[in-house]
């Protein structure tokens, strides 16, 4: 969770966003103009105020910017990783109003007025999250680019549980337990291909642990 | 995406009065439209926002039922307390459909109105009469494992994906719509997805700019609820085949998934007395594939470990 500007001012973000820009200067024009279809109808910007960890955020937004788009291009809150942009694996889940979703899913102007939470509001690098605490104690992650949805999931999910709302493999759907099984189930919207799997279940026990 | 011009609606007879014209499509959750716009599939010219309509209660109805408002959530119509004791077929199958952070979002009438998940319908590279009416469809002679065998015509032979659907046609649930005049129906889920025929790119019988307002689920049946989903993996995938069961002592509810371009039921078959005479009933007049006729067997072995699972529960009570 290191900020780009205690990096020395380049930044991998910065040198590609910067690519992108002197691109455009040297006349690859077509590149960069992909994002304005040929002939496009007039786009009316929408006035949308989202409160992010805490702070609010005015915004005035192509009403086609996704609430990842919002966070990561307009906020340059990058911790939110965008995967495969349509809801199947999770990378970009964050907290609105305390409950998790995928944020690629979702219009930015839709959620005028919400409170949303990205991984960088759970904790800073010097007082982690209970959760990111538990990801790094377990090796909860490799390449680490599922990591932030996984653990917005997972604080989430703790939640779900605590609130009595079932799962498919509740048995009794009057009787919601914490399980290895429910987390298994539950956590099956974040998708993690260097199969983190296991260490991601034992730090989501470890926190249930501390709870209860 | 393409652009579109967005505004928020606040109350339903707005919203409705707002949807007349061409390309005007009403947003929710948008967990299915925002996925179909991105793929340059669903192309609206104008989006209303209704989040802001408060149709987001479940409320008991005068019959002694239930009224889902139009908005809610998948995940809260799951957890509702009422839908758990008296609905639990309903909790069951929206709690089999989807992932969390996808039922947290996705409403009630979203549910209703999701589109195929053909893979033709999808990639805009091959013909689909459903997504371009009159281009011809790449599924009929392509890859059909998981496309439907019930109600498919010579246009289409695309699935209806809907777990939640399923268990509310079980149920004999009742959409109700508000229309840009202020007309109130009721439509009876049965009547309201329609089979594909020659214009399979019109999937239910709302007219432009009808608003669905809520779901009402008859009085309770009592009995034993069962929903029982067999797909590729243990989790987060659509049905190959789907079983919705309400067994009571007047008789069975039976419903499938996975099965019809529609919700599939059929109830002169659902009084026979065994999963084979049920599912030879149910499904006569079939139309398969060479890779898609092993669901007609699955449907049947499900829905039999589905009727087994009922009495074992019966003797236990």
């Amino acid at each position: 969770m290191q900020s780009d500007r205690e990096t020395g001012g380049v930044t991998r973000r910065g040198v590609l966003a910067g690519g992108a820009a002197g691109a455009a200067v040297m006349g690859a024009g077509p590149l960069v103009a992909q994002d304005t279809p040929a002939k496009a109808a007039p786009i009316t910007p929408v006035a949308t105020m989202l409160t992010v960890n805490g702070r609010k955020q005015r915004l005035t937004l192509d009403p086609r910017t996704t609430l990842l788009d919002a966070l990561r291009e307009h906020m340059q809150l990058t911790g939110t990783k965008k995967g495969c942009d349509h809801g199947q694996c999770g990378a970009c889940t964050v907290l609105v109003d305390g409950q998790r979703i995928n944020s690629c899913l979702t219009l930015a102007v839709m959620h005028d007025g919400d409170e949303v939470t990205t991984i960088e509001g759970l904790g800073t690098p010097d007082k982690l999250h209970p959760m990111q605490a538990a990801f790094v104690a377990h090796d909860g992650f490799q390449c680490g680019y599922c990591t932030p949805g996984q653990i917005c999931s997972a604080v989430g999910m703790l939640e779900e549980i605590k609130d009595g709302i079932p799962s498919h493999v509740t048995a009794d759907l009057d009787d919601v337990a914490f399980s290895d099984t429910e987390v298994r189930e539950r956590m099956s919207g974040n998708i993690c291909r260097c199969a983190a799997y296991p260490n991601i279940v034992a730090a989501i026990r470890d926190v249930q642990g501390q709870r209860a | 995406m393409r652009a579109f011009s967005y505004t928020r609606a606040t109350a339903p007879k707005q919203a409705a009065a707002g949807a007349t014209g061409a390309g005007v499509k009403f947003i929710a959750g948008g967990t299915n439209l925002l996925d179909l716009m991105k793929l340059d599939i669903e192309r609206p010219s104008t989006l209303i926002d209704i989040n802001r309509l408060k149709l987001d209660r479940i409320e008991r109805t005068d019959e002694g039922g239930v009224r889902i408002g139009a908005l809610v959530r998948n995940t809260a119509l799951a957890a509702d307390s009422r839908i758990r004791s008296d609905y639990a077929v309903l909790s069951r199958a929206l709690l089999s459909g989807a992932s969390p952070q996808l039922r947290n979002k996705a409403t009630t009438a979203g549910n209703l109105l999701q589109r195929s998940r053909c893979p033709y319908f999808y990639d805009t590279t091959k013909p689909c009469n459903k997504r371009v009416p009159g281009s011809g469809c790449a599924a009929i002679g392509g890859f059909s494992r998981n496309l439907a065998v019930m109600g498919v015509s010579d246009a289409c032979i695309a699935q209806h994906p809907s777990d939640m659907a399923v268990a509310m046609r079980a149920l004999d649930a009742v959409v109700e719509t508000l229309g840009p005049d202020g007309t109130e129906r009721s439509i009876p889920i049965a009547d309201f997805h329609t089979l594909p025929g020659d214009t399979p790119h019109i999937e239910t019988v709302l007219k432009p700019g009808e608003l669905i307002t809520a779901v009402t689920l008859p009085k309770p049946l009592g009995g034993r609820h069962l929903y029982r989903k067999v797909r590729d993996r243990a989790s987060y995938a659509f049905a190959l085949v789907s079983v919705a069961l309400v067994e009571t002592a007047d008789g069975r509810r039976i419903a499938f998934g996975g099965i019809g371009a529609k919700p599939w039921r059929v109830e002169a078959a659902e009084a026979l007395d065994t999963p084979r005479a049920i599912a030879a009933a149910a499904f006569a007049g079939a139309n398969t594939t060479s890779q898609n006729a092993f669901k007609l067997p699955l449907a049947e072995r499900t829905l039999a470990a589905a009727l087994a699972e009922a009495s074992a529960q019966e003797r236990q009570a």
